[in-house]
């Protein structure tokens, strides 16, 4: 038995690394700073060791030939999930361009929102160190926060020192559009924070007055999907006064249509907020999963954001038709490797269509698939690289035990090699 | 396996060798002197042909996360340019920022054999190596950015002494995995991230206090005491505002003679004369450059048409979102440590200030004297894609082609350039000084760039064109490290490339403040910062070369 500190978490997107392990064979126990989200994708359980192929324990050369042999003569397969970590997307996009697939990550709908408003007119961001140090004021958009990441409030604003706040307890938090679902938000010294909540889907109303009020503009109305506008005019008064103020939002919690333009609302209002000489920033909550690691291996190695396909010989983009939901529906793909390497409960879409599972061990399935490998998790079984939020820091993963399953990138470099 | 090359015409600065016939012979990935009875396994008939060693870009935005903004800022500019796969390649895009692979190809294809980022953040340090492992045949390596780091201007602010410095410095290297150490608009992203909008050579940080000549001075001590063969990298205050030139010149003087790189020099060349209050100062900088043997620069030469520009100068690139061509941009701030910003930009040769960076570019290569001291860059993608070398290596080495496009150009800037008037042609001696034996030199590689016995064998071959822009983007052969790699332009079978790194030496004390500074402020462990040389080798593919420190007994 060992204990291991500093793990770091491929799971909640916002880079812990402090917590302490206890490892017993092939258990594990998180006995140090763990949290609702980290604690039990750490101490999944292993349950399956072996390979199967059509529900039959098999040896994984077998379930990699018979994973080749079902690609080989595939005119579209579809690679979704892409949820692992860097060498693993690295062995992903090698098999989908020498198979001519289609790649997917499972939470690009949500992450669609802050490329598309990337691409049409950029940002303004910061990084969660800087948070750490300088944000005074946070304005939380449309999300459950700690909800998302239970730590973050903890890590990066109540901080007990920061280099540039004399007390970071006199940090400002406010919620606009849903109400937090616990109190991790309220200050050491107990200030809660303030709650300004309307319908999700008003939000781009209310966000656009928000930003006509940043940039002075007159309003004639009182109030807005609910919320007072003198409300709103306070909010952009603290947010021109604030010293190193921060927005952010989750691009998948903007669950409503074309949130993409509310993401540029509030990313031009922080560009406003700076050309009035004040500075600002945005903080797209982000990365569980392997979500940023599927998008910047993708981007390096594509040049496009991981909803990509390779059937005409090059890299194709498309935030909508390359869609899982939308290439299955339509019938536009002839089979369907799902990899997911983080979570056991991110199953595959149910479909009819040749399917190969290569998935954390101890998922299961409505229906089995022709082929399932199961594989480590890295920062468990195995070491590597994952990103965090922010999409600076790669943070490297650990490797904790040795539980004999393969990582992602052998399982995926084997299939490609078959083919 | 022995390989001949019989015949070529060598140009081989690094031996004193202009244009002479040479046979090179390769064993072992590395080139030998002539063994005395071996039998040759394959020879290349090379008669008539130019033989230069692989051309090094020392200053090459190729990987970190600036670059991975760029192209996922700009999927139009790579659907102009998609590249399919083949039996040995892969698929990826190109123009402005390409995929990795596709630097990694299209570098090769030109005869270049290593590419140097030069803006790896300490924190960003991981994803600079992860996208430089995934460019193809091309050696690697990065200098890491430091001056506007809290922790450095803290160090400064204690008035810690230059020892502590030097620790700090090492050590970040080492964790890094660097090979030089680049300073951005010294402190001036820092000072951003407290509002201010500017900051001049001598203007103080708002919180620390400490002025930008200040952070030089110290940082090009460090790297000079800790013996690192590449002088402090240096990315000046005011990239890009008109009247900059006598910032650069009080920088030059500022240094002491201490040994700096002032890179992507055009951009901060600009005086304030004429109607339009914009004018060349490249005649006052290769003024300066010729008398001050302590500094090199690269230019960061201009090429019309569409790029972006990715820089750590978040500061200048926020001032400069006013020209971003398409109208969108990104700025970041980054983790207590540097800062990004990434801008679009279409340099248009109708447009009088582009026109005239253009021209000012070439002015200072043509007016710099000592070819040893002289890069050519455009600092890819920031003046132009790297893939516009062999047009600018045709601008410098044939004068009337020079002044045929120099007619085309924007009228009022024609007027204020004296490009014209300036006769010198590079030779081909001279581009192999800049783009091979000096770049090595500078960097420190002690193996490469050289084809005498005992360099590995990166080897170009081209043939000889009066059209210089059809010889180099074209190379008959290019092998790398032993291996013919390209034939005629094309690639024609891949590898791996090294990273080049230094690992000078440090007190191991220098952690304990460290690791203080990191659980108090950071949002990382100290010993998960830290990169490991496995983290670099462990998918099979890449390798790590150390170099030499000055004062290493070879």
């Amino acid at each position: 038995m060992t204990e291991i500190t500093e793990v770091p978490s491929p799971f909640c997107g916002i880079g812990t690394d402090d917590l302490t392990i206890k490892v017993d064979g092939v258990l594990l126990k998180v006995i140090e700073n763990g949290c609702a989200v980290n604690t039990p994708a750490f101490e999944q359980p292993i349950t399956d060791t072996h390979a199967r192929v059509s529900g039959q324990e098999v040896s994984l050369e077998v379930a990699v030939a018979k994973a080749a042999e079902l690609l080989k003569d595939t005119k579209l397969p579809l690679i979704g999930g892409c949820a692992t970590d860097v060498n693993g997307m690295r062995g992903l996009l090698a098999l989908a361009d020498k198979a001519g697939a289609v790649i997917d990550n499972m939470n690009f709908t949500g992450a669609r929102n802050n490329f598309l408003a990337l691409q049409d007119s950029g940002w303004m961001n910061t990084t969660l160190a800087e948070v750490k140090n300088r944000c005074d004021l946070l304005l939380v958009v449309g999300t459950d926060v700690e909800a998302f990441a239970p730590r973050f409030f903890e890590r990066y604003l109540w901080n007990k020192e920061s280099m540039f706040l004399e007390d970071t307890s006199s940090r400002e938090v406010i919620y606009l559009g849903r109400a937090p679902s616990g109190t991790a938000s309220t200050s050491p010294t107990g200030k809660a924070a303030q709650v300004l909540p309307c319908a999700i889907e008003d939000l781009p109303e209310v966000i656009a007055v928000l930003r006509a009020l940043v940039k002075k503009q007159p309003i004639r109305v009182t109030s807005v999907a609910g919320i007072a506008v003198a409300d709103l005019q306070a909010i952009a008064d603290k947010l021109l006064a604030a010293t190193y103020g921060v927005v952010t939002w989750g691009a998948g919690a903007l669950a409503f249509r074309q949130a993409e333009l509310t993401v540029q609302t509030l990313s031009e209002m922080i560009k406003d907020i700076n050309n009035q000489n004040t500075r600002c920033s945005g903080l797209p909550l982000a990365g569980k999963e392997g979500d940023q690691t599927a998008n910047q291996v993708c981007g390096w190695t594509t040049g496009y954001p991981a909803r990509t396909r390779f059937s005409s010989g090059y890299p194709e983009y498309d935030p909508f038709l390359n869609d899982t939901k939308v290439l299955l529906e339509n019938g536009e793909v002839d089979a369907l490797v799902w990899v997911q390497a983080f979570n056991v409960n991110a199953v595959p879409p149910e479909t009819s269509l040749p399917t190969i599972v290569v998935g954390r061990s101890g998922m299961t399935f409505t229906k089995e698939p022709d082929v399932f490998i199961p594989v480590g998790t890295p920062g468990i079984d195995h070491a590597g690289h994952a990103y965090r939020m922010d999409n600076v820091v790669a943070i490297r993963l650990k490797k904790l035990r040795d539980s004999g399953l393969p990582s992602t990138a052998e399982v995926l470099n084997a299939i490609e090699h078959a083919l | 396996m022995l390989i001949k090359l019989t015949g070529g015409i060598v140009y081989d600065p690094a031996s004193g060798i202009d244009g002479q016939q040479q046979d090179i012979y390769i064993r072992d990935g590395r080139i030998i002197a002539k063994p005395a009875d071996a039998i040759v396994d394959k020879e290349y008939d090379l008669k008539g042909k130019v033989v230069m060693s692989g051309a090094i870009d020392m200053h090459t935005h190729i990987g970190g996360g600036k670059g991975n903004i760029a192209r996922t800022l700009l999927p139009e500019d790579h659907r102009q340019d998609p590249v399919h796969r083949s039996d040995i390649t892969r698929s990826g895009c190109g123009h402005a920022m390409p995929s990795t692979f596709v630097t990694g190809y299209r570098y090769a294809e030109m005869g270049y054999t290593a590419g140097f980022e030069p803006a790896v953040l300490p924190n960003n340090a991981r994803q600079a190596h992860m996208e430089m492992g995934d460019i193809p045949i091309l050696d690697k390596g990065g200098y890491v950015m430091l001056g506007s780091d809290d922790y450095l201007l803290r160090m400064l602010t204690a008035k810690k002494d230059q020892k502590a410095i030097n620790d700090y410095v090492a050590w970040t290297m080492t964790g890094a995995k660097a090979i030089g150490v680049k300073v951005v608009n010294p402190g001036g992203i820092n000072a951003f991230k407290f509002n201010q909008r500017k900051l001049d050579l001598d203007e103080q940080n708002s919180h620390y206090g400490v002025t930008p000549r200040e952070i030089l001075r110290v940082l090009a001590t460090a790297v000079k005491e800790i013996g690192v063969a590449h002088p402090l990298h240096v990315h000046g205050c005011n990239l890009g505002v008109p009247g900059n030139v006598q910032t650069t010149l009080d920088t030059i003087q500022g240094i002491g003679g201490l040994p700096m790189h002032l890179t992507h020099i055009q951009f901060h060349s600009y005086g304030t004369e004429g109607d339009f209050k914009f004018s060349s100062g490249a005649a006052q900088i290769a003024e300066a450059i010729n008398r001050n043997k302590n500094i090199t620069i690269d230019v960061g030469q201009i090429l019309f048409g569409q790029t972006v520009t990715a820089s750590g100068d978040n500061m200048r690139q926020h001032a400069n979102h006013k020209h971003a061509s398409p109208n969108k941009w990104v700025t970041m701030d980054i983790e207590c440590d540097a800062g990004c910003g990434v801008v679009p930009f279409k340099y248009k040769d109708q447009n009088f200030v582009n026109a005239l960076q253009w021209a000012i570019g070439l002015e200072t290569f043509l007016l710099v004297n000592d070819p040893w001291r002289i890069f050519l860059t455009t600092d890819h993608p920031n003046g132009a894609p790297f893939t516009s070398y062999p047009h600018l290596i045709r601008l410098l080495m044939d004068r009337s082609f020079r002044n045929d496009v120099l007619a085309t150009i924007h009228p009022e800037a024609q007027k204020m350039t004296t490009l014209a008037s300036i006769e010198r042609e590079y030779t081909l001696q001279e581009i192999a000084i800049m783009t091979r034996a000096g770049a090595a030199k500078l960097i420190g590689l002690k193996d490469r760039g050289g084809l005498s016995a005992g360099n590995w064998a990166d080897i170009t071959v081209y043939t000889d064109n009066a059209d210089r822009q059809k010889m180099f983007e074209k190379p008959d052969y290019v092998f790398k490290d032993g291996q013919l790699v390209v034939v005629d332009g094309k690639v024609v079978s891949t590898k791996w490339g090294t990273t080049h790194v230094v690992k000078p030496e440090f007190d191991a004390s220098v952690e304990k403040g460290l690791k203080d500074y990191f659980d108090r402020y950071l949002t990382m462990k100290l010993g998960n910062f830290k990169i490991s040389d496995d983290e670099i080798t462990e998918d099979g593919r890449g390798s790590i070369s150390v170099h030499p420190l000055q004062g290493d007994v070879a």
